[in-house]
């Protein structure tokens, strides 16, 4: 019994520092934020007492709101596909460990070890139509007669941004599923060859079916990260051309600094939270699925 | 296989996210909780006594904010501040885009600087939210007090509270390059008087061809049409916004006329390229090159301007003449929460007086912001200079406490109906106007 109890003691020892830290920075935070949601609260002047449910309801008759929802899922669609696609691809190609694989693992990985604002940056001096070097570089080449504008209709807009995350992100993405590939015995590569497998069959039955624990982490993290899109979008659009490419985090960023109404900011932020564990759970649900099968 | 480590991580993750953006907005929620400004505070409201008029120089460390758009006016009075006196300021330059966000998460925690500049356009916001203190009584006690720049002032009033002086001013007028004016075979000393003349001048430097271009102007920059459209409504003795700043009038037959010509501009490709994408952050970047005949530009970039550009300065002008100018730049106050008023005050009273004003802002060209003032033994040298000098009495500048939301914010209504107009056909103009007044009504 003794040793039990101080055993207890132990592990709540050892947990509490993590305890105190989700406490203070969730929990509390967390609270907050839905006091805030229910109450009229301008940046500026603070608590001005409750007025539940007005945040919620200014928030979602936004002339803004839904476009954005459906950008921001048109977005994360876009970007999971080719981004998971892409990296499978270069983790392919840099699987097997013959000479020269290290450099371009590692050149691969490198675009993942600056942070999303500067390399937001950089895209944007790249991709100005007045300054930067890439439509000037066109223009010399004579491809185009006039400046290129990368970011001067949604559509490009859309895809320059892509682009740019896509660049950044590939090299993490490919060593999540590296990871995973190098995981898989050879034996059961060496058996399927031994029967004759084509290399789409040994592809399609044996890498993707072991693969699958390291893809569920990529999508995950790619969807979640992607509904959450903020920087890129900040930097390179600011939401532009015509409002195009709003996404749910930046009118976030919008109620609170520019309309400077903390109460209208936190409703929204909350329900990104509700529709971010729903959206998790659900993904969680069918890969466990996928798992048992 | 591996499901402990696949599942664990994404949760993990998932956490962490929800973690970042909560915490975004613990941050703002930590500053929200205090109290807001509890009226005007401090030992800056008393005000009325004889010493208030020069404040206290007795070696106090001033802090002071100021936004980068105007960060060297600032600097430049700062450091010539600091030499001359016991007080001394510090300064920290803030990024444009971020300013507001900065001083509402500051005032909510009590965080404020002593001292703190404003585009002059957000100054209501500030004001109405008691983060200055009341300055009526000091600035009524300056001699020079009828002669500071009236539109700032009255920017900074609230409830007949004085609260905020004029810190830089930055006037918008037009740049026209004298070389490209010569070469198009224009009259350089001839710059446009009416709308048309500049319709006329754009259009005759632009058929120069070779990389050169008419005019420019950043179109997707809501700040940047406030600031150099709205003059040319105003110079036709019109206004845009009504008194207490809660409805817009830019469908106007005026408006319209001003829009209509900047389509022209675009239809006709008279424009600079990336007119369509300028965010701002260059536009006035692009004029300097020498390759534009004719545009808008801030008064303060005139001593940016490289040596060898021959550039005339002359007023916006409206659709049928008349001029006008946006009175922009930064506004200054003391916070309310500020311990050292009366210091923070010697440096303001300073900052206005003669010597300042000549020796510091004048010989920098940039705006003084005394009427008084405006012809000096620098202005003398440059009559460019007196041009912009004496522009400060023709000029507006507007008041609205939905300022930035509905005419800065990227993705607010204003910018909409700017692009509508101008790169669209126009037709949407009296709806989007609507949606305008809309926000500022909010």
């Amino acid at each position: 019994m003794q040793v039990r109890a101080s055993r207890k003691v132990q592990g709540l020892g050892y947990a509490a520092p993590t305890a105190v830290f989700v406490a203070v920075f969730f929990l509390l935070p967390l609270l907050l934020v839905g006091q805030m949601s229910l109450n009229d609260w301008p940046l500026l002047a603070g608590d001005q007492g409750g007025n539940a449910p007005e945040n919620y309801t200014d928030v979602t008759d936004g002339p803004l709101f839904w476009p954005a929802v459906r950008f921001t899922l048109l977005y994360t669609g876009i970007v999971t596909v080719v981004l998971l696609g892409l990296a499978l691809l270069l983790a392919l190609l840099v699987q097997e460990s013959r000479p020269g694989a290290g450099f371009f693992r590692t050149v691969y990985f490198l675009p993942g070890a600056l942070g999303l604002a500067s390399a937001s940056l950089l895209f944007w001096g790249l991709y100005s139509p007045t300054t930067g070097p890439l439509s000037r570089a066109l223009e010399r080449l004579g491809l185009v007669d006039d400046p290129v504008s990368f970011l001067g209709s949604p559509t490009s807009a859309l895809l320059s941004t892509v682009f740019l995350v896509v660049w950044k992100f590939a090299g993490f993405y490919m060593l999540i599923l590296l990871v995973g590939l190098q995981r898989i015995p050879h034996e059961v590569y060496e058996a399927a060859r031994i029967d004759g497998a084509s290399r789409a069959q040994i592809f399609r039955g044996i890498t993707l079916p072991l693969l699958k624990p390291s893809l569920a982490l990529s999508l995950l993290l790619c969807v979640t990260g992607s509904l959450l899109a903020f920087d890129q979008f900040f930097v390179l659009t600011k939401g532009g051309p015509d409002n195009s490419t709003v996404t749910v985090v930046q009118l976030v960023y919008r109620e609170a600094f520019q309309r400077l109404d903390l109460g209208t900011a936190a409703a929204l932020s909350i329900i990104v939270l509700a529709a971010l564990l729903l959206l998790n759970a659900l993904q969680f649900r069918g890969l466990r699925r996928a798992d048992e099968s | 296989m591996g499901s402990p480590a696949g599942s664990q991580g994404p949760v993990r993750r998932l956490v962490t996210a929800a973690v970042a953006l909560i915490a975004a907005m613990g941050l703002a929620t930590a500053c929200g909780s205090g109290d807001g400004g509890s009226g005007d505070g401090g030992s800056g409201g008393g005000g009325g006594r004889a010493a208030d008029a020069k404040g206290v120089d007795d070696g106090t460390t001033l802090t002071m904010w100021t936004r980068a758009a105007t960060r060297p006016q600032s600097e430049a009075l700062v450091k010539a501040y600091n030499a001359s006196h016991e007080n001394k300021v510090e300064l920290t330059v803030i990024p444009t885009d971020d300013y507001q966000a900065k001083v509402g998460a500051a005032a909510g925690s009590r965080d404020l600087p002593d001292l703190f500049a404003s585009d002059v356009v957000f100054v209501p916001n500030y004001t109405s939210s008691s983060l200055f203190a009341d300055l009526t009584d000091r600035i009524d006690a300056l001699p020079f007090a009828d002669d500071l720049a009236q539109s700032h002032i009255k920017a900074g009033t609230y409830e007949d509270k004085k609260y905020v002086v004029p810190h830089t001013l930055d006037l918008s007028v037009l740049f026209y390059n004298k070389d490209l004016y010569r070469r198009a075979k224009l009259d350089p000393e001839k710059p446009p008087a009416t709308l048309a003349e500049w319709d006329e001048q754009a259009r005759a430097v632009d058929a120069l061809g070779g990389g050169v271009n008419g005019t420019f102007f950043g179109g997707n920059c809501g700040g940047c049409g406030v600031f150099t459209w709205w003059p040319s409504i105003w110079a036709a003795g019109e206004d845009v916004l009504n008194e207490d700043g809660t409805e817009a009038t830019l469908d106007s037959a005026t408006a319209k006329k001003v829009y209509d010509t900047y389509r022209g501009w675009v239809d006709d490709d008279i424009v600079a390229p990336g007119a369509r994408d300028e965010t701002g952050a260059t536009w006035t970047g692009v004029f300097p090159k020498g390759k534009v005949g004719v545009m808008p530009m801030p008064s303060t970039t005139l001593g940016l301007m490289p040596k060898d550009l021959d550039l005339g300065v002359a007023p916006i002008p409206g659709p049928d003449g008349g001029k006008s100018t946006f009175v922009g730049g930064d506004a200054i106050g003391i916070s309310a929460t500020s311990e050292s008023a009366d210091q923070a005050w010697n440096f303001l009273a300073w900052s206005l007086g003669d010597e300042a004003q000549v020796d510091v802002v004048a010989a920098h060209k940039d705006v003084v912001a005394r009427t008084d003032l405006a012809s000096n033994k620098h202005s003398a040298a440059d009559p460019r200079l007196v041009t912009i000098n004496k522009l400060v009495a023709d000029g507006h500048t507007p008041y609205a406490l939905k300022f930035g939301q509905t005419f800065n914010d990227p993705n607010g209504p204003w910018l909409t109906l700017m692009r509508d107009a101008v790169f669209g056909d126009g037709a949407s103009v009296d709806k989007d106007n609507d949606a305008v007044s809309a926000s500022l009504a909010d």
